[in-house]
């Protein structure tokens, strides 16, 4: 296992690019530590496969370093560099039994038989696939063949990091529950560096210790599940993240007062914003109010989604959520929302601006 | 669920019966009757039995022209299937040298068959050939009319030039739809290109390499005009493969009853052969399902 340090890393897949929109992956540094689960979240497109790709060395990057324990790897091919990696469609070679599947990369190795049959043993136990190791592995179920992919990298004991490329893309909903409470067991028993590239929320947020959150070839921001909540770093994680998305409304910025059309909003701090000034407010931190103050709203309709209720407002023609508790019952003289001071966060030009008490 | 019964249906099915009746069955029920008489000229038929199928069973003619015949279709495969694999690997996998490569390979499909003949018939001449000519002229004592061994590299080497893009192409189709991740995993896993090969590729393209193979042996089991144009079956019936024979015998000596006889057998060794064909292609595909 290794520490895995971006340096300077930038990829761009035309031959000369010319300006920043020509890359497709903008420049980069960050240090995954050794032992985390990483996901690194994102809306197709938007770089996470490039990013992946380069790691596991499929990919060489048009700029910058890739290091593994502070070793120069940028250039290195795939197999000097001891990774493994899990793809969206199962990989498995189908004319083999899910043994010699699993003993496939040690033989490539060379590696003596004896080892290899001890090794596959465990590996076979940790994936749960012993009572299976005979089978051909052609007419394995999808999750199966998934496990075996992983298992084949599992194999390798001195393996740097496992890659997974959205492994749970192909495998049915109630299997992929399973697999990935399989997977973070295996990540707490083993501590495995794992990288694990999903366009799911709830996998991102599940499975990883720290989320690497992507946008447009960047990444936007790097936090816990928490922090991704509370403090999104950009507009779009506020977006991305949570069911349904943060609410953005535009403002004016004025010290500790926010002006929303006709309504000033209090901040709590007070800060300093330049550009299109925004504020940023989960569903979870609007209250509904009858008269009196707030934003003008009006509700449109209620989802009950069983665990709580959202709300569909409109706020001057712009649709706004807001999440109520189950039990509560949504008055219909509703005319106002109002929002909890702590779940308000300032955007200038989509960037979260820090404020100062 | 109740269903009507309504016997009318049947007119539904009545062209098909008619076309199918005319055109196949019919001309297959004139050989057959033609397989068991004789006849001494005047359209005047005797009841012959099964006599002509003996007749042929016992004749060293029939099984000597089997015997080239699956020789032949033996050697093609065994040229044409690894060397069109290895054609189709060695592809570029896309862009404009892809298609190029494509284009070019097609074109000995789209020539007629008759064509090809007179292509590797005036190639091969030692007088006016380039191939004779210059095998000629490094010493090469080559000559397609007179010497066996030459007359069947001819024919076979005409046969690979003209049929082994088929098996390229279809193996090409079998590649490409390999998805990366495999190659990017074996990449992972270390394995040499050979085990990429074994593991990965020929798995994949089993199922089109097995049409590859049925196709060509059907086509070169028939083999007529490319042989009989170049060699006309010679020198003397050394490339005389079964349908050069059956058209002698039915249309040179005029001997309908042996040469339907011997076209219905030829027709059974067909029809068991494609079944055996059909037989493990489907388990073989029962057994991937599983």
């Amino acid at each position: 296992m290794a520490k895995i340090t971006l340096d300077n890393l930038a990829h761009s897949y035309l031959p000369k690019p010319r300006s920043e929109d020509d890359f497709a992956l903008k420049e980069l540094n960050h240090d995954w530590a050794d032992g985390e689960a990483y996901a690194l979240l994102g809306a197709s497109g938007c770089g996470k496969s490039t990013l992946l790709n380069i790691i596991s060395g499929l990919l060489i990057p048009s700029q910058g370093r890739v290091l593994f324990d502070g070793v120069d790897v940028t250039t290195a091919p795939t197999a000097d560099r001891n990774i493994a990696q899990v793809f969206q469609f199962p990989v498995v070679y189908d004319t083999m039994t899910v043994r010699e599947n699993l003993a496939f990369p040690l033989k490539n190795r060379g590696m003596d038989t004896a080892e290899i049959t001890r090794r596959v043993q465990k590996v076979a136990s940790m994936i749960d696939m012993e009572d299976r190791l005979d089978r051909k592995a052609r007419g394995l179920t999808a999750d199966a063949k998934q496990k075996i992919s992983l298992g084949r990298g599992m194999v390798r004991e001195d393996v740097n990091a496992l890659l997974f490329d959205e492994p749970l893309t192909v495998i049915d909903p109630h299997m992929k529950w399973e697999l990935r409470t399989q997977l973070k067991k295996l990540h707490n028993d083993f501590g495995h560096t794992m990288i694990y590239v999903t366009h799911d929320q709830t996998e991102a947020l599940t499975f990883a210790d720290k989320v690497v959150v992507m946008y447009d070839g960047r990444v936007v921001q790097i936090g816990t599940p928490q922090e991704l909540f509370e403090r999104p770093a950009h507009t779009f994680v506020g977006y991305f993240i949570g069911s349904p998305g943060m609410n953005l409304f535009d403002a004016q910025i004025d010290g500790r007062t926010a002006r929303v059309g006709d309504t000033s909003v209090d901040l709590g701090q007070s800060y300093t914003a330049q550009g299109k000034t925004q504020i940023g407010v989960r569903p979870e931190f609007i209250r509904l109010q009858s008269g009196g103050e707030g934003i003008p709203a009006r509700i449109r309709r209620v989802e009950d989604v069983g665990r709580h209720k959202i709300v569909r407002l409109d706020v001057e023609g712009r649709p706004v959520s807001a999440i109520a508790g189950e039990g509560d019952t949504i008055p219909a003289d509703i005319d106002h929302i109002s929002f909890a001071p702590e779940g308000v966060n300032v955007y200038a030009d989509d960037w979260r601006v820090e404020g100062r008490a | 669920m109740n269903k009507t019964v309504n016997q009318k249906a049947w007119f539904l099915v009545l062209p098909v019966l008619v076309l199918v009746a005319f055109s196949a069955v019919i001309p297959l029920m004139t050989v057959v009757n033609y397989s068991v008489q004789d006849t001494f000229g005047n359209n005047q038929f005797f009841w012959a039995g099964l006599s002509w199928f003996e007749d042929m069973l016992s004749s060293d003619r029939m099984w000597n022209a089997l015997g080239r015949q699956l020789m032949f279709s033996a050697i093609i495969l065994a040229i044409e299937v690894p060397l069109g694999i290895f054609v189709a690997l060695n592809m570029p996998k896309g862009g404009f040298w892809a298609s190029f490569c494509l284009v070019t390979m097609s074109l000995p499909l789209l020539i007629p068959w008759n064509v090809v003949g007179t292509i590797w018939q005036i190639f091969g001449r030692v007088d006016i050939g380039l191939l004779g000519y210059a095998l000629d002229a490094i010493g090469i004592d080559y000559n397609y009319t007179q010497n066996t061994l030459d007359a069947w590299m001819t024919v076979i080497v005409m046969d690979v030039w003209h049929w082994t893009s088929l098996v390229a192409l279809l193996a090409y189709a079998g590649l490409r739809s390999i998805p990366d991740a495999y190659y990017q995993a074996a990449k992972i896993d270390q394995a040499s290109r050979w085990a990429v090969f074994r593991y990965i590729e020929l798995p994949k393209m089993a199922g089109v390499l097995m049409i590859a193979i049925l196709l060509r042996f059907m086509d070169s089991f028939m083999i007529y005009t490319e042989p009989f144009v170049v060699t006309g079956g010679g020198p003397g019936n050394a490339t005389t493969f079964l349908s050069i024979d059956l058209v002698k015998m039915a249309l040179g000596q005029f001997d309908l009853g042996p040469a339907a006889a011997f076209s219905l057998m030829y027709f059974l060794v067909i029809m068991l052969i494609s079944w055996v064909f059909y037989t493990v292609m489907t388990t073989l595909d029962a057994r991937e399902g599983k």
